[in-house]
């Protein structure tokens, strides 16, 4: 279906990330959402709160990030779009309500502008070091997706998708944008509403007595009810079966815990996001993400003046991890060169898709500022020496 | 208060309460003795009592013994992570202002880890109707102190008595601003039905206070008997005291137990302060919230 005109602000504008990152919540259909500051996040909420009262829904401001990150979960049960911000330390306040909505496969939205951690940290300064705290950072085992946009137009264009693909899968998606994106003031178009796709909720057909919340479709994703619907149905965080009751068998745990992965593999490789330019002939490949894969355009630029066939692969899915995509390029490179803003995390990925197949060259940094494009070069010219 | 309506039995039922219950579910797992059914019978009839639409109660539970309830009541139910039922009631609360929910969670759900939702949303006066069942322990986990465990309590972590300060929860919950506020134990079952009933049709932020016997970890510790023994004690120390200041309503581990309703005052809720502030602010560009409608 396409975008509610009444969220879309058609027209050519220029606008940060933050801002335009909730403005995608408003033209995806998000009408409720919740907060509590932290920099460098806070514009994304401060803007729907000015929004949202013309619109009509609700923003409110919780008492902390737990608050705002379980809130939301009960906004969605009661049939809204919903959606939270936050950056670092917020983000691990919010791990355990990831969870949560893993396991009750709560369709919502988490934004983390990244900032340098850990702890405190960088408050105003970049990172991408949350990587592998978005894909694991709740205890147990389960799936999420997390998106990378790398330009403020894309904090629009991706949050629209972040949406989509949570109510496509049932499942948290993370905005894994950084300090320097949601600050970064750009053109950002957004498109009339009937040029705006959006996912609907997909609510089940089937009568209160015949309906059982967590029986899975062929796409193993289970359609959904809504409190006040007539449905009374149950929801729990502890392992559960079909019905929705809690049931400690090892078979129900297996089961389910497999489904909550497996439901996303169709968005690991054939559905993967990401944006690519010269691998056809590409000895050197650099896999990069968010604010650090412009920082390595420049950088391929260079390489390619020099006469190295360089090519790019832009992660904008990094979970799940287009692993079989990696895996294909390393039978036909010599090396993978993966810049990112914190000391390793992605690369440990295209370490293992690769396989040994081609060397895979961290360009490690610790965050508070952007690489250096020759840092890169440097990395780049060394993978082909 | 309205007068109990007779409840008949439904046909092929064998008490009044079981449509009301996921009677797939049973047996429940509460201990011989435990407060916590006779407090979800209190419920049940208050449900029938207030005749809400049960299609529009939500009700939404924490972790713990208590936060089990929410598992066994036929309605719309939330059996979420452990202090912050309060969040997701709020949440779902204002996506869908016609829902009523009901939190329903126990005395360590949501005075230590969940105390700061509690105060907030007091303060907030957001309509949500928060029961406590106060076991004075942390029952699920075996019986540790909480924030209500009186002094001398032996406790699976004050081996050698509970010393520290309780909150007194009623006190609490008037001074961040709730609209109702009450105290029981499972021993009045009809005040706590009557009670229920009342903040089922009460606007805001309400909250009840039930004191439920915990048998097998609270008072086998203490030597204080089982379940027959907290009702001797629950008819024998409590004092019925409607209105009565909440600052003099400190629990011990054997005094007096002040009862009744202490606090019944309308406020405007949440939404309500929202709907005005936006409309001074905005006039007509101010558009209601339509959040449940926008799947």
């Amino acid at each position: 279906m396409h975008a509610d005109p009444k969220g879309v602000l058609t027209g050519v504008h220029f606008l940060d990330g933050d801002h335009a990152c909730c403005e995608g919540t408003l033209a995806a259909g998000a009408r409720f959402a919740a907060g509590y500051p932290i920099t460098p996040s806070t514009e994304v909420v401060e803007r729907f709160a000015s929004r949202i009262p013309t619109v009509g829904g609700i923003f409110i401001q919780m008492e902390d990030e737990l608050a705002a990150s379980i809130a939301i979960q009960g906004a969605v049960w009661a049939g809204a779009k919903a959606f939270t911000v936050t950056s670092g330390p917020g983000f691990s306040l919010m791990m355990e309500h990831i969870g949560l909505a893993a396991m009750t496969e709560t369709p919502c939205v988490f934004v983390d502008v990244q900032r340098g951690g850990p702890s405190t940290g960088l408050p105003t300064l970049p990172s991408q070091a949350d990587m592998m705290q978005a894909r694991w950072g709740s205890h147990g085992d389960y799936g999420i997706i997390a998106l990378c946009p790398n330009s403020p137009q894309e904090c629009f264009d991706l949050t629209i998708q972040a949406f989509n693909l949570s109510e496509e899968f049932r499942v948290p998606v993370m905005m894994m944008m950084d300090e320097c994106v949601g600050h970064m003031t750009e053109k950002v178009v957004i498109p009339e509403p009937d040029q705006i796709e959006v996912t609907p909720r997909r609510y089940t057909k089937l009568s209160p007595e015949e309906y059982r919340p967590f029986e899975p479709r062929e796409d193993l994703v289970p359609d959904m009810a809504r409190a006040g619907a007539g449905y009374r149905f149950h929801i729990t965080g502890l392992t559960h079966d079909e019905r929705g009751y809690p049931n400690m068998s090892v078979e129900t745990q297996d089961r389910m815990v497999r489904r909550l992965q497996t439901k996303l593999e169709p968005l690991a490789n054939g559905r993967a996001l990401c944006e690519t330019e010269n691998l056809e002939d590409a000895d050197v490949v650099v896999v990069s993400y968010g604010i650090t894969s412009r920082v390595a355009q420049r950088a391929i630029q260079f390489a390619r003046a020099r006469g190295i066939r360089a090519g790019k692969f832009r992660l904008i899915t990094a979970w799940p991890f287009p692993a079989e995509r990696i895996r294909e390029l390393a039978g036909r490179v010599k090396a993978f060169v993966v810049p990112e803003l914190n000391l390793g995390q992605m690369v440990l990925e295209v370490e293992r898709a690769a396989m040994g197949k081609a060397k895979v060259i961290p360009v490690s940094h610790a965050g508070g500022t952007v690489h250096n494009p020759d840092t890169i070069l440097n990395a780049i010219v060394e993978a082909v020496r | 208060m309205t007068e109990a309506t007779t409840v008949e039995i439904p046909e092929g039922a064998q008490n009044p309460v079981e449509p009301f219950l996921r009677m797939d579910r049973m047996p429940h797992i509460w201990c011989p003795g435990c407060g916590i059914g006779t407090t979800v019978n209190c419920f049940t009839r208050a449900l029938i009592d207030s005749k809400a639409n049960l299609d529009k109660v939500a009700i939404v539970s924490g972790i713990g013994c208590t936060g089990r309830v929410a598992g066994y009541a036929h309605l719309d139910s939330f059996h979420t992570t452990h202090g912050r039922a309060i969040p997701f009631a709020t949440g779902m609360k204002l996506a869908n202002p016609e829902l009523k929910v009901v939190v329903y969670s126990g005395d360590g759900d949501l005075f230590a880890i969940g105390g700061n939702h509690f105060i907030h949303a007091a303060r907030r006066n957001m309509d949500i109707k928060v029961i406590c069942v106060n076991n004075m322990t942390y029952a699920m986990t075996g019986g540790q102190s909480s924030s209500t465990t009186p002094a001398q309590v032996i406790s699976a972590t004050s081996p050698y008595g509970a010393f520290e300060p309780t909150f007194n929860l009623v006190a609490l919950a008037e001074a961040a601003g709730a609209s109702y506020v009450a105290r029981w134990t499972t021993y009045h079952v009809k005040q706590l039905s009557r009670s229920m009933e009342e903040v089922l049709k009460k606007k805001g932020f309400c909250f009840i206070e039930v004191l439920s016997p915990c048998p097998t970890l609270y008072q086998r510790r203490n030597k204080m008997g089982d379940g027959l023994d907290a009702m001797k004690y629950y008819k024998q120390a409590s004092k019925i005291r409607n209105g009565a200041p909440t600052g003099e309503c400190t629990l011990s581990k054997s005094g007096e137990i002040v009862v009744g309703k202490f606090v019944d005052r309308d406020r405007p809720d949440y939404l309500e302060l929202l709907r005005a502030q936006m409309t001074e602010s905005l006039g007509e560009r101010y558009v209601e919230s339509e959040a449940s409608c926008s799947c």
